[in-house]
Order: C-alpha cells, then structure tokens, then sequence
C-alpha cells in the first residue's frame, strides 16, 4: 500500500502541528465555538449526544496491520476500548475526550493515518473497490488513481468550504462494488476502444434527503486529466451550488437544476481554461504511486488442494464459511476472506480494541500485513493462500469474527444511530439487534438467501437504507421513533433507490414486518430468485398488502 | 483592537474604507470618501468614468460579493490596483475561486484583498489562492494576536497542490521517491 515520503510525512505534521494550536486557542477561549466547528470538522471532530466524536479517514479503505494496532491502541487508551467501522471506511471512535483529540492525531500521523476532511464541507474520504487488485472482473488497479485525487483532494485552499460536503468513489471492475451512483463524483475505470484508460465520470449522485443517482457528464476522460477535470467540476459546484439551504446545497441539485448536459457542458467550458495544463497527471507520478500498489510476493500454489477439499467436505461449519465468506481471487490457490462485524448481538460495524489487534495479527500470518475496510462495514483480508483458510478461521471463529452471513440477512448495513448520533431522529442499533436476534438462525438465512438490509437513523442516510433491498429509515414523529420501511432498492451496476411501502412503523413492530416481508417473498419466490429478484418481478403491492393487512385504518392515517 | 491589516506577510496600518450600499442606497449617488477606498461592484459600473483616476492612481478600488462573477471586471484589471473579495461567512469559500481565477484566468497582478469575515485560521489557504491583503474585521483581532497569526499563513510550507502561489503541483515542483514496500 501507498508509503508516505518525507513530503507526505511533513504535511500531516504540519497538520496535526496547525490543529493541536487550533484546540489550544479554542480551550483558551481565543477561537469561539462557531470558528472553531469547521476547524474541528475538518479534522474529524463532532460533539456528539454523550461525547464528542472522531472519525478517522481510512483512505480506499487499505489499513496496514500496525496502522490497526494503532487504532486498537487508541480505542484503549483513550476511548472504551472498541471503534467502529463506517459505511465510508472510516473508522468513528464514539467517547474521546475533546482535549485528547490532537494527541490522538499525532499518534496516527506516526502510522500515517490522520482524520482529514472527514467532515465539513469539503472533500471526504475518497473510496474505491475493497478487492481491488485481487478481484478478476477488474479493468485496471483503482488504488494510484485515488491516491493520487487523494492528495490533490488533501488540504486543498480552493476547495474547503464548498456549499455542501462533497464525495467521491472510484469503481474499477465490471461489477460496481462501492454504489458508485450514489457519490458526488463517481470515476468509472474504463478502457476506450483504443484500449487507452481513463473514466467515465458521474456527476450528482446522493442519498440524504433528496436521493439522486449520478448521470454520466463524460464517457471518457483520459487519466491524464483526472485532476484538471475534478477541478473543473468542483470550481463550477464551488461558486455556482446553491448555498441558500442546506438541505439544497448538494452539487446533486445543482446538476438537477441545470440538467447534466448544461452542467457538463459548464464543466468543459470550465476545462478547457486548464486542459493540458500543470495538473496533468504524468507518467513518472502515475508509475510512482502505482509501485506502492504492486502485487505481492504470492507463493505459487497447486491447482488442486486435496487436504482443502478434505476439510471443506468434511467440516460443514467451514464450508459454509467458505460459501459465504471467501471469494475467489486472481491468484490461482489464493482467495480474499471477508471477516464479518456482524455478529448478533453486537453493533453493525462495532470492533473491539482485542479484535482489531487480532484481525493485525491474522493479516500479517495470512495475507501480507494489509486489511481493507468494505462499505458493507466488514474486514476483508484480500491476500490468504487457500490453504490457510482453515487455520484464519479457526482464529477468526474464536475472535468471533468468522459469522458465516456475508451478503445475508444479518449482515446488516447500520449507522449508529440515535444512540450515538446527534443528528439521529432514532435509534437504528435496537432495530439492527432485534432483527439479528430474531433472524439468527442460520438455516433460515441460508434459505432466505442474499438480501441487503439497511438501516439509517436518518434522512442523512450514513446507513445506505435506499439502496437495500429491505431499507429501514429512523424517523421523528412529534419526538417519537418511527420507521419508514422500503423495499426494491439496489446497489450495483442496477443501482435503485427502494420504494416506501407505508405509513411508518414503531420500533416495536420493525421485527414483524421484516417478518412478513420475508414470508411474503418464500411463498412467492421462483426457484433461484432472491428477495430483490422477487420484487422486482412481482412490484412492491403484494409485500404492502400483507404488512398492512391487519393495521386499523385510523392508525395508518395518524402516522403518514 | 487593530485597525492593522496584513499584506504581502506583514502587519501594516491600513486606512482603506470600504464602502457598501444600504439597503435603499443606490450605486449612482451614494457618496464615494475621499482618501482610499474599496466601492461596491454595482457602484464601480454605475459611476465608472467619474472613479477612473482616482482608480488608476489606486486610491479607488473594487471589491465584489460572494456571488458575483469576476468576469464582470475583467476588461479593468489592468488599470485597477486593488481589488477586494468579500467573505460574508468565513464558511462561505466562492472567493477562494473567484481569487483562484483573478490572477490565473485573468492575470490579475494588482493587490487582492480579504475582506468581511477574515479569520487567521484561513489566512494559509487564502494566500495559496492569490490574496495578499487580508483584512479581518477590525474588533476581531489585537494587534500581539495578528502579529502572531502571521506564521500561520506557512501552516503548510509544500503542499500537495497547484495553487495560485505554487503554479505546479508537487509531483512537478519536486522529485519525489520512487514507491517502496516499508515493513512495519
């Protein structure tokens, strides 16, 4: 993964350098708390309900095992000893002290993490396909590219105080792994018929309030011009986006506004002012950054594993973990394994300081001293030889990190909700817990097959509830929890925003519904179908009809 | 508190007025001072040809709002030697572009200003984009504070990109280190 230079090295000092004076003055009371608050944002600190809270930037998600024994480290000594893993491969620690914020900075700077732009109106946490590098529908490795937005991206003077935050994700396979549809900007890796790389660029995508996929602005952009053309756009988003509303400050309602041909057509005005200029990507960076990506030193393997395919048929609880949890890879005799966070009874993406340290452990046994963080909230270790696959989850099974659910109905997308969150409207953690519990049989989700559930406290939508299949949105009716439930969303290259069904449900009857949900779509499933397909070919009045089949029409029309 | 503003890195007495419209006054009759002064955009095109000179000689100056174009004064930069950018919000970044395209796009060589809500802790970024006078509102600092936000305008001495004060990126402005795998 990318290793910092001494350039790299000197800019995070002389930012953990510039906030440490930044919370000195505002303790001191020289910085009010409205200067201070983007300052603080833009270093990944919020006040939060119980405390503040600091989110930590995990850059296209790759986390090197001591960059993770620093985070367990940091969860010991200065949190309650676990994090939590976000939708955006962030990591969020829920109870630092304001005060120790800037220590906790100087402590990842020496591991070469830090927190930039993880909140505020500015450019966040680029992302990017968690298998990148391993996965075999790959068009080419995504990783320089975004390291190399990264660091335009990274204290950029222009762009700090954009209208509105501002999101961009790279897609790099023929399957869509990261919902580029949903991002502000999403970079397409494509190659043209020349067999020349560059992007196709969408522009406008969102969730939040007003969910908006993004609408293709260029096929292609040559990678030379990645930067220039960013810059474009954002200069357009800057100075034209509205900064009126809030909740209209999105560059999707600017390009909704003008539609995306006017505002593509805006951009390239834009671009031709700085094509070809300074920003042009060259080579010799494109060959630097992309070295720090080289594959690693894999093994040759045999084609066959006679003592791993013993185990596999003579361990169902392995298996099914393999089924589940591993995924094929490049390499011949490698896989990438996915360690789920999701185990019942613990929160979706939550990781103790003793798991981070073991999932450290694991990945430099099994796969090269690199983790990645999935947008699912999951761990993937990308690099194990087939025959360790035994031995990582008999580790990881002790950890309590090998729950075989990947892509099933506990493996649930979920923010932390109002029990964390200030801007929560409710609370999604109970929700997520009573529906693992309920659901926890493991032949039942086996049966019920792939389904994405997702869950967000509210309309700011960390918890991706529009594109799940089942989505379950937190809402506040006269300061009471109540959920929205809808259905048919996807993400993918099919990227859809689900549909609501109905008047909203208390938390109580979440469970029930999920439940009829679930019944409705077994007694009218095709063989092969899964609970999307279902859905989708049958449209959503049927799963309406039997949820509200028993409801009091008075009750439905207090709560629309 | 200062009246002090800080220009081309250090802190100088500064008496400019800038002068802004009322709500109900009107750009072709509102009094312009005599002595320096930054007027509103909308006063600037109204009365044009009465500020000229005093323009040229740099007593006159223009800023614009957040909102308006920069193109709008293109055809003058060349005889104006001030030119000012408002921040209504310091969390409102349209001047920071509107500095970028002043002295990229339109050359602009004259002195560019902050003005409105101006605070040190964007006095670094503002300079990358091209200001060289950074005006804070005059109750906000004393003189020791602003002496000693000066240093903050080098938080970042080589930053990652192509600004205004660094025409190339640093993959161009440096030699970097070819890519090596470091064990932990």
């Amino acid at each position: 993964m990318y290793q910092y230079d001494e350039h790299d090295q000197r800019l995070l000092d002389q930012r953990v350098a510039q906030f440490r004076d930044q919370m000195r003055r505002h303790l001191a009371g020289e910085l009010s708390a409205d200067e201070f608050r983007p300052l603080r944002l833009q270093n990944g600190l919020y006040i939060q309900r119980h405390a503040p809270m600091f989110r930590i930037s995990v850059p296209y998600g790759h986390l090197a095992s001591r960059q993770l024994r620093k985070l367990a480290h940091l969860a010991r000594s200065y949190d309650r000893g676990y994090a939590h893993f976000t939708t955006r491969t962030n990591v969020q620690f829920n109870w630092p002290k304001l005060e120790d914020v800037p220590e906790m900075l100087a402590e990842l700077a020496s591991v070469q993490m830090h927190a930039n732009q993880t909140s505020g109106n500015c450019i966040r946490n680029i992302t990017a396909d968690p298998f990148a590098g391993v996965a075999a529908d790959e068009v080419a490795d995504p990783r320089p590219f975004a390291e190399i937005l990264r660091q335009w991206a990274t204290y950029n003077p222009e762009f700090a105080f954009l209208p509105r935050k501002f999101k961009i994700a790279f897609n790099s396979a023929s399957e869509d792994r990261v919902v580029l549809r949903v991002y502000d900007i999403g970079l397409d890796l494509v190659r043209n018929a020349a067999g020349e790389l560059g992007f196709r660029v969408l522009v406008g995508g969102g969730l939040g309030r007003t969910p908006i996929l993004g609408e293709e602005i260029k096929p292609f952009l040559p990678w030379q011009h990645l930067i220039s053309y960013c810059e474009a756009i954002l200069r357009v988003y800057n100075r034209w986006g509205r900064r009126d509303n809030l909740w209209k400050a999105r560059i999707k309602i600017l390009v909704k506004a003008l539609g995306p041909e006017a505002f593509a057509r805006e951009v390239e005005e834009e671009w031709a002012n700085s094509k070809d200029g300074p920003n042009t990507i060259t080579e010799a960076e494109l060959a630097r950054v992309s070295a720090h990506f080289a594959p690693p030193a894999y093994e040759s393997q045999p084609a066959q594993d006679a003592g791993f395919d013993a185990l596999l048929a003579g361990n169902k609880a392995f298996a099914t973990w393999v089924k589940r949890n591993v995924r094929t890879h490049r390499q011949p005799g490698y896989a990438a394994v996915v360690l789920s966070l999701k185990k019942t009874g613990t929160a979706p993406g939550d990781v103790t300081a003793e798991q981070m340290d073991l999932i450290a452990d694991l990945a430099d046994r099994f796969s090269f001293g690199e983790a990645r963080m999935l947008h699912e909230q999951n761990v993937a270790l990308a690099d194990v030889r087939r025959a360790d696959l035994f031995e990582l989850w008999q580790a990881a099974r002790a950890a309590g990190l090998a729950t075989p659910n990947i892509g099933l109905l506990t493996d649930i997308i979920c923010c932390p909700g109002g029990d964390f969150c200030s801007l929560a409207n409710a609370r999604s953690i109970p929700i997520a817990d009573a529906i693992q519990r309920r659901f926890d049989d493991l032949d039942y989700q086996h049966d019920i097959g792939e389904i994405d559930l997702n869950i967000s406290g509210c309309m700011n939508s960390c918890g991706h509830h529009h594109v799940g299949h089942i989505g379950i949105l937190g809402v506040d009716k006269n300061d009471e929890e109540w959920y929205q439930v809808s259905i048919g969303g996807t993400q993918g290259n099919g990227t859809t925003l689900g549909k609501v069904i109905g008047p909203s449900f208390a938390l109580e009857e979440v469970v029930g519904v999920i439940e009829k949900l679930l019944e409705t779509y077994v007694e009218l499933r095709h063989e092969d179908e899964r609970f999307i397909d279902t859905v989708q070919r049958v449209g959503t009045e049927p799963f309406k009809a039997r949820v509200y089949a028993d409801r009091q029409p008075q009750r439905k029309a207090a709560h629309v | 508190m200062s009246d002090k503003i800080i220009k081309n890195g250090r802190v100088v007495t500064d008496d400019r007025l800038t002068v802004s419209l009322a709500e109900g006054e009107a750009a072709t009759d509102i009094a312009v001072p005599a002595g320096p002064v930054l007027v509103p955009l909308a006063v600037w095109q109204a009365r044009r040809d009465e500020l000229l000179a005093r323009a040229r000689s740099g007593e006159v100056g223009v800023w614009l709002a957040a909102g308006e174009d920069v193109a709008a004064l293109a055809d003058d930069l060349a005889l104006l030697q001030v030119v000012g950018l408002h921040f209504p919000k310091f969390t409102d970044g349209r001047s920071y572009s509107a500095a970028t395209l002043l002295r990229t796009r339109h050359g602009y060589q004259g002195e560019l200003r902050a003005i409105g809500q101006v605070l040190r802790d964007q006095f670094n970024y503002m300079t990358r984009c091209g200001f060289d006078a950074l005006q804070p509102q005059a109750e906000r600092y004393t003189d020791a504070q602003l002496e000693a936000a000066v240093a903050s305008i080098d938080d970042f001495t080589e930053p990652y990109q192509r600004s205004v004060k660094d025409p190339l990126p640093l993959f161009r402005r440096v030699e970097r280190a070819a890519g090596h795998e470091v064990q932990p």
